[in-house]
């Protein structure tokens, strides 16, 4: 018994080292090492101003505000244009507002107003100076004090926003107007609908590759499906590249995404849904099958026990 | 020794069979049941408004042909007719009762015809001559205005149930 | 035709046509095993018990998988893993036990080279045992390639260009193999008839070798008989006949069954704890993120490697050219095979009481370690270096072997 506990050691400490060697060291030589700061976005002003919702209201509807390119459902306020002919326009749809005050953080909707380009981390794609600029312009101010109308803006869009916002309608806010989720059965223009006939089948299918074309043609490539990228990246990738997509991916025209810690959980649920919807039975399953072996082994030493006893 | 059963081995056997054997054979059950997209595309929708007279439309329906057929005014009323928009219709499983090759429509005669073995039914789908046994299975359906929605069990089709017909 | 009484029982009709009583005996009641083993003699039937879960697994997610290069990702990833009921169990065993199966082979593999099991009449267990770790290594590659991600798809390309052999101006261009790879892949890339064959592959053609090989492997076991503990050789009927005669203290045998399995069992009851709280909470290992990304042939991902168990001869090819490289490659493929042959010593013993051959033993295990972890490095600065030495040492080690065990013979 002493002799095979002994061996038993050394078998088991020649695979922790050999595991230790192929699995956690080695990816910590593969892989960049990115601390996060839990969507904190330190790098953006904080403002200190406390947001008056009228007015804001009054900046973001006014004429040539903000709902000269983006719809705001929540106060029946229709997109002007649909979404091809946005994507043609400006090259990416400009969000819906409704649920933006629920999604993205505070400091980040603020900062995003006044210098979008920056607040996105988009400055290496769009740099004013030579004369290539954001699609979304700056706010210069409505003639007040433009920091004090910024917070009202924000304050705004977040008493607008509703109280709770579903996984997948953050997922379709915040991704899914760039990135398709065929297994959640979403393409960039949305649901996916089934359609009876071929014919329009394919007229669906021929608009959304149309989209995706111009998409192409503005991020440089066609950002990937994120059916599965839950078990594709790891938590942390995931978590600190929606973050700050620069500090993995040097270079990327992805945009700094802007969620607030609750949102990243709410979009994480999402991808979590349809890129390992076998979690919860996992989960559920695990602890009987592990009792099962358990009371198996127990079993197992006990008959082992009775039939060695004469030998 | 060994020609002694032990009660151990037979505790060690039973456990095996009764809590990991049972669990795995459901598992193994529940991997042969029909997906979750199949049962999904369980329904169709169709449109009963634009259907000519004793013409016979077939649909698929869970991967079946579905006869529907809209009678005129001198075809003879059944309790079988389905009601839709003030019209009656023969909706049924466009599969011969006897073997299930689909019968074909002869809309001079008003009568279902099966090639395989000779079975007729009637423009109501009653076994009229030949082997089939009973007439052409209604399958559940709703009606919904002028449309019709199969593979939805609505009043119409359990009231069918309840009388013996469908 | 032979003549039958009139049976009166099951048993006994089964009997009089199968001779199940003897088949039996023979099989399992008087299969003589040694006594004095340890919990390492069970991993033979750890592996065919790992068989089995891969065999049944295999069979449901067999049920759903689509050889095809458009479908085939799709077919795993959601119709497997989220339609089909229990499907992502069966897809986390099989990919757990693929892996699992090679930690345990080698285990097996280096419990006989420890006590000395392949020599001395043992040759044809492990030959035949190396050649179930080759076609092992074949089935795990083929099943590898079937969810057609980008390690799927990578791997295939890097594995597959291999057989493009010797630079041509190597002794005359004879040993180069011009549209070899394109032959072994039916394509220019790995495509679709590369997607097909491989799937036949992995679960036609290869399992029906295994299971072949698993019969000769066991066969093989018949007339030398297991090893024990200190290579002891001793008389089996005398042993066979002391335990039949009730003395089973004094008797080194034990029958296979029931008291060797009893103790296979609960080997086997503690390894599927491991492999059970693998398959539930710790399955990244064995089924690499990066290959749930689709197959994109225009892309290849940042760090490629293949997995763990082929590390150390990927190693062993890795930091060398070219040519040199696939000589080291070829090498260490066939090294193992020859070890009954390299090892000169007559003496059966623990490989701790024997002489040279004991430093030889756990230096070839350490780098064997040091050739894998370095196999899945980055090939950058020092690790370049420690991956060269160590895979030097391997071709070393096997190349003094001879000298190393000639000496026991003298003392």
């Amino acid at each position: 018994m002493k002799n095979e506990l002994k061996i038993l050691g050394v078998v088991v400490i020649f695979t922790a080292i050999l595991y230790w060697g192929v699995e956690p060291f080695a990816h910590t030589q593969m892989h960049k090492h990115v601390d996060g700061e839990h969507f904190a976005y330190s790098d953006l002003n904080e403002s200190t101003k406390k947001g008056n919702v009228e007015n804001g209201k009054t900046l973001v509807m006014g004429a040539g505000a903000c709902t000269g390119c983006h719809g705001i459902q929540a106060v029946a306020h229709k997109a002007p244009m649909d979404a091809a002919t946005a994507v043609s326009a400006y090259g990416v749809n400009p969000p819906d507002l409704s649920t933006a005050g629920g999604l993205y953080s505070e400091k980040f909707l603020a900062n995003l107003i006044e210098n979008p380009a920056h607040a996105l981390k988009v400055e290496h794609k769009f740099d004013a100076a030579k004369g290539k600029m954001h699609p979304m312009p700056a706010f210069y101010g409505a003639g007040g004090d433009k920091a004090q109308e910024i917070a009202d803006m924000v304050a705004f869009l977040k008493s607008i926003a509703p109280k709770e916002i579903s996984p997948k309608n953050a997922y379709l806010d915040a991704c899914g107007r760039c990135h398709a989720n065929r297994y959640g059965k979403l393409d960039q223009l949305g649901e996916t609908p089934t359609f009876k006939s071929e014919t329009d089948t394919l007229k669906h299918k021929v608009a959304v590759l149309e989209y995706q074309d111009k998409l192409k043609a503005y991020m440089g490539k066609l950002p990937p499906d994120l059916s599965i990228i839950i078990r594709a990246r790891s938590e942390h990738f995931l978590e600190t590249f929606v973050e700050n997509p620069q500090s993995q991916l040097e270079g990327t025209s992805m945009p700094r995404v802007g969620l607030s810690a609750e949102g990243f959980e709410k979009v994480k649920a999402y991808l979590t849904q349809t890129g390992d919807p076998s979690k919860t039975a996992r989960e559920a399953i695990g602890p009987w099958v592990l009792l099962f072996t358990l009371v198996f082994t127990v079993l197992a030493y006990l008959w082992k026990k009775s039939m060695w006893k004469d030998h | 020794m060994s020609n002694r059963r032990d009660f151990m081995g037979i505790a060690l056997g039973g456990f095996t069979a009764l809590a990991g054997g049972l669990p795995a054979l459901y598992a193994m059950k529940r991997s042969w049941d029909p997906l979750p997209s199949v049962k999904a595309a369980g329904f169709t929708e169709v449109d009963l408004s634009t259907i000519p007279e004793n013409e016979l439309i077939t649909e698929k329906w869970r991967g079946k042909p579905i006869f529907i057929l809209k009678k005129s005014a001198d075809m003879p009323q059944d309790p079988r007719d389905v009601v839709a928009g003030g019209a009656r219709y023969h909706v049924s499983i466009g599969l011969c009762t006897h073997l299930g090759c689909i019968p074909a429509y002869f809309p001079g005669e008003k009568k279902f015809k099966c090639a395989c073995h000779g079975g007729e039914f009637d423009a109501s789908g009653k076994n009229t001559f030949g082997p089939p046994p009973k007439p052409l299975v209604i399958p559940p359906f709703k009606v919904d205005g002028n449309k019709i929605v199969l593979g939805e069990a609505g009043p119409e089709y359990l009231e069918m149930q309840k009388s013996g017909i469908a | 035709m032979a003549h039958f009484e009139k049976a009166s029982s099951i048993t006994e009709w089964l009997d009089q046509r199968l001779a199940i009583t003897t088949v039996k005996k023979v099989m399992a009641l008087e299969y003589w095993i040694p006594k004095n083993i340890n919990f390492l003699w069970a991993m033979g039937m750890v592996l065919a018990f790992t068989f089995a879960l891969l065999t049944i697994s295999g069979i449901f997610l067999l049920m759903y998988y689509q050889p095809n290069v458009d479908t085939a990702f799709d077919s795993v990833n959601y119709t497997i893993m989220s339609e089909v009921g229990f499907g992502w169990l069966w897809r986390h065993i099989h990919g757990v036990a693929a892996s699992v199966v090679f930690l345990i082979i080698y285990i097996h593999m280096f419990t006989g080279i420890y006590y000395g099991s392949y020599k001395k009449g043992r040759e044809m267990i492990w030959l035949s045992g190396m050649l179930l770790f080759v076609v092992f290594s074949a089935e795990a590659f083929s099943g590898y390639m079937l969810p057609w991600g980008q390690m799927s798809y990578w791997a295939g390309m890097v594995i597959t260009n291999l057989f493009e052999g010797f630079s041509p101006d190597i002794a005359g261009g004879i040993m180069n193999a011009p549209g070899l790879v394109e032959w072994i892949r039916g394509d220019y890339v790995p495509g679709q008839a590369f997607l097909s064959r491989f799937f036949m592959l992995h679960v036609l053609l290869l399992p029906l070798v295994i299971i072949g090989l698993i019969g000769l492997h066991f066969a093989a076991l018949r007339i030398p008989h297991v090893n024990n503990q200190d290579g002891e050789e001793f008389d089996y009927h005398e042993a066979a006949k002391l335990y039949k005669e009730g003395k089973t203290k004094e008797s080194k045998v034990i029958p296979f069954q029931p008291v060797f399995l009893s103790k296979d069992v609960f080997v086997l009851g503690v390894y599927l704890i491991f492999f059970f709280y693998l398959v539930f909470y710790h399955f990244n290992f064995a089924m690499d993120p990066v290959n749930f990304d689709p197959a994109d042939g225009l892309k290849t991902p940042a760090h490629i490697y293949p997995e763990w168990y082929f590390l150390w001869s990927y190693e062993i090819l890795r930091p060398f050219p070219k040519d040199p490289g696939l000589i080291a490659f070829g090498f260490a493929q066939v090294a193992f095979f020859l070890l009954p042959f390299l090892d000169k010593s007559d003496t059966v013993a623990p490989a701790n009481r024997r002489g040279l051959f004991k430093y030889w033993f756990w230096i070839m295990i350490v780098d064997m370690i040091v050739l894998t972890v370095m196999g899945k490095l980055p090939p950058q600065g020092i690790w370049n270096h420690i991956g060269l030495v160590a895979a030097v040492v391997f071709i070393a080690l096997f190349v003094s072997l001879p000298w190393v065990t000639k000496n026991e013979n003298r003392a």
